[in-house]
């Protein structure tokens, strides 16, 4: 019980005096998982539409090749984009292992399943006749997809919850890909997962509740957007 | 009847899928600000035909001419949809308020701000709905949904508006004040309009001409009076004809009832309705009695014609009888019945019907 307390009194100096190794953790978790959460709704997203709205052969392997990868454990993706990134693997000319931008890569790997799983989920459960009916309006295609997505906007939001959560919190990919370095590719689940092995609990006690703090800021944010939107 | 142009032309259009064949229409003409009712069972093509014409549904063979010209590449079908209107029997809104749903397909087609207030708040009014403009789309009844559905479609000034059993899904009194409003609204602003139904009273009310469906195939195209008492085969018939629908002029108004001439005979029927005006007299067969000589048995109905019996035909626990009294009257008797007047074909009968047992339509002005 002690160390819990201590470890609070801790976390709670560290974030109140700004920190500055716990500020800069803290943003490069921010932008790193902030990065690979856009990509994954750019990539997510236009394709989770396309194939929402598409009817070709093998579709179900498809969509549920996607409901799977919306699972795929961390450090599966960590050990692929590791050989991916290694000197003489395919994309070992970029030069990027360790570095926050392999962080991206990975975390946008993970995300974007989820992401796209979810659109697909949203997207399809519109009614059907609402295309024809968009259509019959005299939208073109382009038209017709913005309006779709506008309509399946709360959905959509779960969507960028359920990602970003993902990612700020996997450990795996992270320390894999990037390293843990110190003031370069150390983030807050990494650097948690050192301190905790290094007896640190203060430290890593801090570290975490920050981490829970700022997973539960963004999604208030979008869950009360997606309640304002919500029937009364 | 004024002679209209035509403004879509449907030649030999066929549509199959999966190995069905869904269409197969040699020849369809849709008139400039007519209505035109598609009726027939379920499964017989109303909805195909419908988004086969507004290119909602592809491919198909066959060519459809709008104002004398074929719709062909893709960029004039976006050209052609937007001269269009439909609506579906469920409203299908956007999940946002009155007004936003109503504008949406002026927004699609990329109007101005104020001009699109103007076009929108004069469809709220049209429809009744101005007081809703601003209530989510989601916390409205299925009638004033469906009225919203109207105004969006109505907003983008459609040059033919193809409606899809729109009334099929509301409860009767709004199903009824919204056909009523169509009605005039139609009227008032002579669109051009092509309605699938089910309910050939529906169809009855609204339309200018009706085309009678069945298997992807037009049966019989006309006016809903040559449809309603001529059809051509024993499906029109037995689709249209379960009760007898007469045309008539109303010649006199008493104080609750009215009496309209139908081909020389006068029945009474209930109804405010000037002299002058054309009317739909719905006579169902089991409110119209037999006997087979008047003067013994007192009746309580006002309209009592003599006649011949033209045909009988079982319908299990009826006979259906289909008299010939100046004009074309059906009847239902029980066996019994039957039996006790020795009823069949060529035998001089009366027949009797109360005025209140009937279903007076006001025709539509041609």
């Amino acid at each position: 019980m002690e160390l819990i307390f201590e470890g609070i009194k801790k976390a709670f100096w560290l974030v109140v005096t700004f920190d500055p190794e716990v500020i800069g953790i803290t943003l490069l978790s921010l932008e790193v998982s902030g990065i690979a959460t856009l990509i994954s709704l750019l990539i997510g997203i236009s394709t989770g539409v396309a194939i929402a709205l598409s009817r070709f052969p093998g579709k179900k392997i498809v969509v549920s090749l996607i409901n799977t990868g919306m699972g795929l454990p961390p450090v599966v993706v960590g050990l692929f984009v590791t050989i991916f990134l290694w000197r003489n693997g395919p994309l070992g000319f970029l030069e990027i292992l360790y570095t926050p931008t392999a962080m991206i890569f990975a975390q946008a790997v993970i995300a974007t399943p989820i992401v796209m799983g979810i659109t697909l989920a949203a997207i399809q459960q519109l009614p059907p006749k609402l295309r024809l009916q968009i259509l019959a309006l005299g939208a073109t295609r382009l038209q017709m997809v913005w309006i779709l997505i506008k309509e399946a906007r709360l959905p959509l939001l779960a969507a960028v919850m359920a990602g970003f959560g993902g990612v700020i919190s996997e450990v795996g990919a992270s320390i894999m890909v990037g390293g843990n370095i110190k003031g370069y590719s150390r983030v807050l689940t990494t650097a948690t997962v050192m301190e905790t092995s290094r007896g640190n609990f203060d430290i890593a006690i801090a570290l975490g509740i920050i981490l829970l703090l700022m997973a539960y800021l963004i999604n208030l944010v979008l869950t009360h957007i997606q309640q304002r939107e919500r029937p009364r | 009847m004024s002679k209209s142009e035509t403004i879509l032309e449907v030649r030999d259009i066929r549509v199959v899928r999966g190995g069905t064949l869904l269409l197969d229409i040699s020849s369809l003409l849709i008139q400039e600000g007519k209505v035109l009712s598609l009726i027939g069972p379920n499964g017989a093509g109303k909805t195909t035909l419908l988004q086969t014409l507004s290119y909602l549904q592809k491919p198909f063979q066959g060519e459809i001419r709008y104002r004398g010209q074929t719709v062909h590449s893709n960029h004039s079908v976006i050209g052609y949809r937007r001269r269009l209107a439909m609506v579906f029997q469920e409203p299908l809104l956007f999940d946002t308020n009155v007004f936003d749903n109503v504008a949406s397909g002026l927004r699609i087609r990329r109007m101005k701000g104020p001009e699109i207030r103007n076009i929108v708040e004069e469809q709220l009014a049209r429809f009744g709905i101005a007081h809703l403009g601003y209530r989510s789309a989601r916390t409205l009844s299925g009638g004033e949904a469906q009225r919203t559905s109207l105004a969006r479609a109505f907003a983008i000034q459609p040059e033919i508006l193809f409606l899809d059993e729109p009334f099929a899904s509301l409860d009767p009194p709004s199903r009824e004040s919204l056909i009523e409003d169509l009605e005039l609204i139609l009227k008032q602003t002579g669109t051009t309009a092509v309605l699938a139904t089910h309910d050939r009273l529906e169809a009855l009310r609204l339309s200018d001409r009706i085309a009678v469906m069945k298997d992807g195939k037009m049966v019989q195209v006309g006016s809903p009076e040559a449809v309603m008492n001529y059809p051509v085969d024993e499906f029109v018939a037995s689709f249209v004809g379960v009760e007898t629908i007469l045309t008539g002029e109303v010649k006199k108004q008493n104080s609750a009832t009215f009496v309209a001439s139908i081909s020389g005979s006068e029945i009474e029927a209930v109804g405010q309705i000037p002299p002058g005006e054309m009317v739909f007299l719905c006579i169902r067969p089991e409110n119209v009695t037999l006997s087979t000589n008047a003067s013994k048995e007192t009746t309580s109905a006002r309209n009592v014609f003599p006649g011949k019996i033209e045909k009988v035909t079982s319908l299990g626990p009826y006979q259906k009888v289909r008299l010939d009294c100046g004009f074309p009257l059906v009847a239902y008797v029980t066996h019994h019945s039957l039996e006790k007047l020795s009823l069949k074909e060529g035998k001089e009968v009366t027949a009797s019907f109360k005025a209140t047992a009937i279903h007076v339509i006001r025709k539509k002005e041609p």
